[in-house]
Order: C-alpha cells, then sequence, then structure tokens
C-alpha cells in the first residue's frame, strides 16, 4: 500500500516539476511560440478525446457529436466573455455546464435505448448544431464566423504562457477526475455497463441513470474543451465543427485504445503533432482516417496501448526463456 | 394557386421523394433484422451507385434503354461492392462487441466519401446528372414531372419484386428463419453466412437504383450526397420499426411527406433537423416504432 502511495507522489511530483519547467521554457523562449500552440492545441485535444473515451471507451455507448458539444462550449464561452464580460474561469465553466444541459436532453430520451441510436442521434445531433450555428447570427456571427473573443491574456507576449497553464490544468484536472472517477465504484458501475448491460442490470445497477451520467460529464468536459479551444483560437467558425473534427476525436480514442486515458493522451499528442507536419497529404489524411478505425477494429481493438501489453507480454517470454525458466513454445 | 393544390403538390413531391427514403430504408432494416448492424456505409453505397449509373449515361446517348442498363450495371456493381464490404469489414466482427462493429462501420462509411472524393474520375465536385429531358403533367393544377413517375413506378416495382422474394421463395424464407434466429437457422441447413451476404445484396442494390433516382430527381452527384438522404432513410426505418419491411416502406413515405411539407409550409432550413425531430420523438413515444415487434432482449 504504502509502495503505492510513493508511487503517486512521485508521478506528481514529476508532472508538476515538469509542468514548471516548461512553463519556464516557454516564457524564455527555450521552446517557440509555434511548439508552444501545437503542445496547448494537442492539450485541448486530449481533454476533449479523454471525454468521448469516457462515453466510448469506458461505457461502451458509441457517440458521434462531440464536434457539436464542443461547439457549444466554444460559443457560449465566447458569448459569455465578450457580451457579458465574465472572468474566463466562471465563463469556460459555465460553457460546460451549457453543454451538460443539452448533453442531458439528448441523453435522456436515447440512452434508454441500445448504443447503436446514440451514435446516429448524436451524429444528427453534430449536424443540426452546425446549421443552427450558421443561423443564429447575433451570437454566433452565422457562417462568417465570430472574431475578437479575447485571449487567456491581455499582454500579448504572454499570451503563449497563459494558453499553456490555462489549458494544461484543465487537462491534468480532467485526468485526475476520469482517473478518479473510473477506480470509483461509480467507475465500476459505468465499466461493467460496457462489459455486459444485461448482466449489470441484473446485478442491481441502475443502468439508464450510469449511462446519462456518463454523458453528460462527458457533454460537460466537451464543453469545457470548447472553450478553451475558443479562447485558445480567438476565432470560431461553424465548419471548425463538422463530423470530421468528430472523428478526429474517435480516432484518437481508437488508435489509443478504448478505455485507456495513458493511450489517449498519448496518442493525443501524436496525432495533433503529425497533422501539423502531414498537411500536404490533405485529402489523404481523410482516407487514411477511416482506414485506421477499419484495421484497428479488425485486428487489434485494444490500440497502441494493446500492442504495448502484446509488446511486454512476448519480452517476459523472451527473457524468461533466456533464463532457462521456460522451454521455448511453453506459455509465460 | 390555392391552399389545397399547394398541399396536393406537396403529397405528389412527398410520395416521389418517400419513395426514394423507402427504397433506403429497405435496406437498412433488412441488414439490421439479419445481424443487428446499423450499417452507415448504406448512405455511400447509394452514392456509390448513382456514380456506376452516371458513367453508363454519360457514355452513350440517354435514352429509356440507356436508363435500364444503368439501372442494372449501378445494381450489379453495388451488390458486389455489398457483399465485399460484408466478408471484409462485417463478418471478422459479428461476435465482437457491437461498439467494434459500429466504429467499422463509420470507417467504412468514410472511407467510400472520402476514397471517392481523391479518385480522379469522381472527384470533389458535384456534377450535372444525364438525365431523361422532363415532361411536366398537369393534374388540375397538381404537376408530376415525368422523372417523379419514374421514380414512384421504379420504387413501386422494386418493392413489389422484394416482398414477392422475401415472402414466397426460398431464399426469403431463409433470411426470415436466419433474422429469427441465426443459430436455429444455421441447425436447420440454412448456409447463414450465405444467406446474410446475399441479403447485403439485396440492400445494397436496392440502394444503387435510390441512387440513380434520387441523382436524377436533383439532377446531381457528388461523394457526400448518400450522407442525408441516408440518415433520413435510417430515421425511416426506425419509425417504421427497425427488421420490419413493410415498416421501412410506410416509414419512407411518411418521412418523405412530412419532409416536403415542412419545405413548402414552414422552413426549408429546417427541413433536415425535422427528420432527427421525428427520430428523438419515436425514441420517447414508441421505440419499436410502428409495425415494429417488442422485442426484450435476452443473454
Amino acid at each position: 500500500m504504502s509502495n503505492n502511495r510513493n508511487r503517486k507522489i512521485r508521478i506528481a511530483a514529476f508532472s508538476a516539476l515538469g509542468f514548471i519547467g516548461m512553463v519556464g521554457f516557454i516564457y524564455w523562449g527555450i521552446i517557440d511560440e509555434y511548439t508552444a500552440q501545437i503542445l496547448t492545441f494537442a492539450a485541448i485535444n486530449v481533454i476533449i478525446a479523454l471525454s468521448l473515451n469516457l462515453i466510448s471507451g469506458f461505457t461502451g455507448q458509441l457517440a458521434l457529436g462531440h464536434a457539436g458539444f464542443m461547439a457549444i462550449g466554444a460559443y457560449s464561452t465566447a458569448a459569455l466573455v465578450m457580451q457579458l464580460k465574465a472572468p474566463i474561469l466562471a465563463a469556460i465553466l459555465t460553457g460546460g455546464v451549457i453543454t451538460a444541459v443539452f448533453g442531458f436532453l439528448i441523453g435522456f430520451p436515447t440512452l434508454r435505448m441500445r448504443g447503436d441510436y446514440l451514435a446516429i442521434v448524436t451524429l444528427g445531433f453534430g449536424e443540426i448544431i452546425r446549421v443552427l450555428m450558421i443561423n443564429a447570427e447575433k451570437i454566433t456571427g452565422g457562417a462568417a464566423g465570430l472574431k475578437g473573443i479575447p485571449s487567456f491574456s491581455e499582454d500579448y507576449t504572454l499570451n503563449p504562457v497563459f494558453s499553456f497553464i490555462w489549458v494544461y490544468l484543465f487537462m491534468i484536472g480532467t485526468i485526475i477526475l476520469i482517473n478518479n472517477l473510473i477506480k470509483s465504484s461509480q467507475g465500476r458501475a459505468i465499466v461493467s455497463i460496457r462489459e455486459d448491460e444485461i448482466a449489470a442490470n441484473a446485478m442491481g445497477i441502475n443502468v439508464f441513470y450510469y449511462k446519462m451520467f456518463s454523458f453528460t460529464l462527458s457533454a460537460f468536459i466537451a464543453g469545457i474543451g470548447g472553450g478553451l479551444y475558443a479562447l485558445f483560437f480567438g476565432y470560431l467558425n461553424p465548419t471548425m465543427f463538422n463530423f470530421l473534427k468528430s472523428v478526429d476525436f474517435l480516432v484518437i480514442v481508437v488508435l489509443g485504445g478504448m478505455g485507456s486515458i495513458v493511450g489517449t493522451i498519448a496518442t493525443g499528442f501524436i496525432l495533433t503533432y503529425l497533422q501539423e507536419f502531414l498537411r500536404f497529404l490533405k485529402d489523404y489524411r481523410l482516407v487514411i482516417y477511416p482506414l485506421i478505425l477499419i484495421v484497428i477494429m479488425l485486428f487489434k481493438p485494444a490500440g497502441l496501448i494493446g500492442l504495448l501489453e502484446d509488446f511486454k507480454t512476448w519480452r517476459r517470454r523472451r527473457l524468461a526463456e533466456g533464463k532457462g525458466v521456460l522451454k521455448a513454445g511453453e506459455r509465460a | 394557386m390555392g391552399i389545397l393544390q399547394e398541399f396536393l403538390q406537396q403529397m405528389v413531391n412527398g410520395l416521389a421523394l418517400g419513395s426514394i427514403y423507402a427504397l433506403i430504408a429497405l435496406g437498412y432494416t433488412m441488414v439490421y433484422g439479419i445481424v443487428q448492424l446499423i450499417n452507415f456505409a448504406h448512405g455511400d453505397i447509394l452514392m456509390l451507385g448513382a456514380f456506376a449509373g452516371f458513367f453508363v449515361l454519360i457514355a452513350a446517348p440517354v435514352t429509356p434503354l440507356t436508363f435500364i442498363v444503368a439501372f442494372l450495371v449501378a445494381m450489379l456493381v453495388c451488390a458486389l461492392i455489398g457483399i465485399i464490404i460484408e466478408r471484409t469489414c462485417y463478418k471478422p466482427l459479428r461476435s465482437a462487441p457491437r461498439i467494434n462493429a459500429l466504429i467499422t462501420a463509420i470507417g467504412v462509411s468514410m472511407f467510400l466519401e472520402n476514397g471517392a472524393r481523391v479518385v480522379p474520375q469522381i472527384g470533389p465536385n458535384p456534377r450535372q446528372y444525364p438525365t431523361l429531358p422532363n415532361v411536366n403533367y398537369d393534374f388540375g393544377g397538381v404537376g408530376v414531372s415525368r422523372i417523379q413517375a419514374i421514380v414512384f413506378l421504379v420504387s413501386i416495382s422494386l418493392m413489389v419484386v422484394l416482398n414477392y422474394m422475401v415472402n414466397h421463395t426460398k431464399i426469403g424464407k431463409a433470411m426470415r428463419a436466419v433474422s429469427h434466429d441465426r443459430n436455429a437457422g444455421s441447425l436447420m441447413g440454412i448456409n447463414v453466412n450465405r444467406v446474410i451476404s446475399f441479403t447485403f445484396a439485396v440492400g445494397s442494390s436496392l440502394a444503387a437504383a435510390a441512387g440513380i433516382l434520387f441523382a436524377s430527381a436533383y439532377p446531381q452527384v457528388e461523394p457526400y450526397m448518400g450522407i442525408m438522404p441516408g440518415l433520413k432513410a435510417f430515421v425511416a426505418a426506425v419509425l417504421g420499426g427497425i427488421g420490419s419491411i413493410p415498416g421501412a416502406m410506410i416509414g419512407g413515405f411518411i418521412m418523405g411527406i412530412a419532409e416536403t411539407l415542412t419545405k413548402g409550409f414552414i422552413s426549408s432550413q429546417l427541413a433536415d433537423a425535422i427528420a432527427f425531430g421525428i427520430l428523438i420523438i419515436i425514441l420517447v413515444v414508441k421505440p419499436s416504432g410502428i409495425l415494429g415487434r417488442n422485442v426484450s432482449e435476452k443473454v
């Protein structure tokens, strides 16, 4: 037990040190502004991908409209900051709550049914939200987009540092929240729904309640991610939140491994980084992403984390064989 | 034009559009009935069918005969594509968790759309669809265009053929048996894999026919054209009771009429949103749909 505790403290200390170090590097310009931007953007992607992982990876309900949730969070936060002059933290959290309300309203009729309906309803929802955003010109600026959203800091030169700090604090908060949730009794209930809905029901778990809980929380986090996105970019346009955006998050979750927090974080960073450098692929990216989804589902549904586990087992076997503990061909 | 005429006109438009939705919905409902999978790629098979017909129609002058050839080619091509997709992507996942098959279906759908975009012969831009010269028939102020008449007749005859096949032939009986209980069907000597492939082939060829009709009615084709009719037809299948063939037909007509009435009397921008409004209402009020059976889930 104390060993586990020590490990936790060590991880926390290293993360805090790394975080402070990164902030320093960005402040002194050792990490240039462009790299800092990619790192910040990657963290926003991780936040939203984690929220999708909560409902799809841990609860086992496919949701295809997270770009829509992100859009609601982004536009609400922008409106609160620009029109009501709300402080940043309050605006982001309120944006999250507004998104959660939408999540609740969509989830209520849909989650009583089996998972398939959620996929198609969220997909339709994502498209409708986009159409509504184009038409609600007063709040969203319509198809021309919404310009001049204030940044995290009024001082232009300090902006990269402040964006980094805000977004990373929210990302760390999200990671801790989801990690602790999954290890709690509510989390066990959520995972049991993924494993077998009928058995979970028979064990006295209120399946509908926990699906709603997970979906609403997922919408809340996605809304917060959207709010951060709005303040980070300073410009919003309804076409940013199309179906492909939802699929981007799905690819992060699936490639990392559904139901793996570490996998989502790792692929979130890797894919955001790659996207910057593979811009020349353009249309082909749209062909490669669906291929990734298909290939992973057919051959390695556990994603990259599953591959890593396979590699570890393989190496343990090799070591054991080398020591002569195991004969070749014997199981580890 | 009086309000009654306007209403009748929208009903005619709705019936034509609805018969296309019904054709697409049949594919969804048959596949769902037999493997319990929402085939997200169904709308994109419609797009491929429209393009297959497109290439036949630009290769030869558009006459009623080439139109028929276009239908046959498109239906055959899409039946093959349907079988290939089922064999390579869905069959290995039959016993996997449902979410895996759904993600694969989304992947296949996007792959077909964006794959079509990067193929130079198709490309991302919408293109004019070659079709028969249009004639308007007038029935006391209510106009019926020739293409609407063709859409309606082709759809109805395909539905009649399908109905005969499912209810009065051996393969139809096998399909019903497999959809009722796959394992028991297998024990009775039915080749389940062949029946499932056949179902995909039939569903896909109906989508191909719907694709040509849809493209001729609007007259244009582009790689993303299948998404919206696909989603609306899915709603139609749920409305009629997913898994039920007559339900899909009824649901298709209701969706078509609801859409044209919304366009005519409320707002054309809302027409797409109406479909999802209907879906939410069904899920709240009667999730099993109009003709669906109430099936409780078994272990």
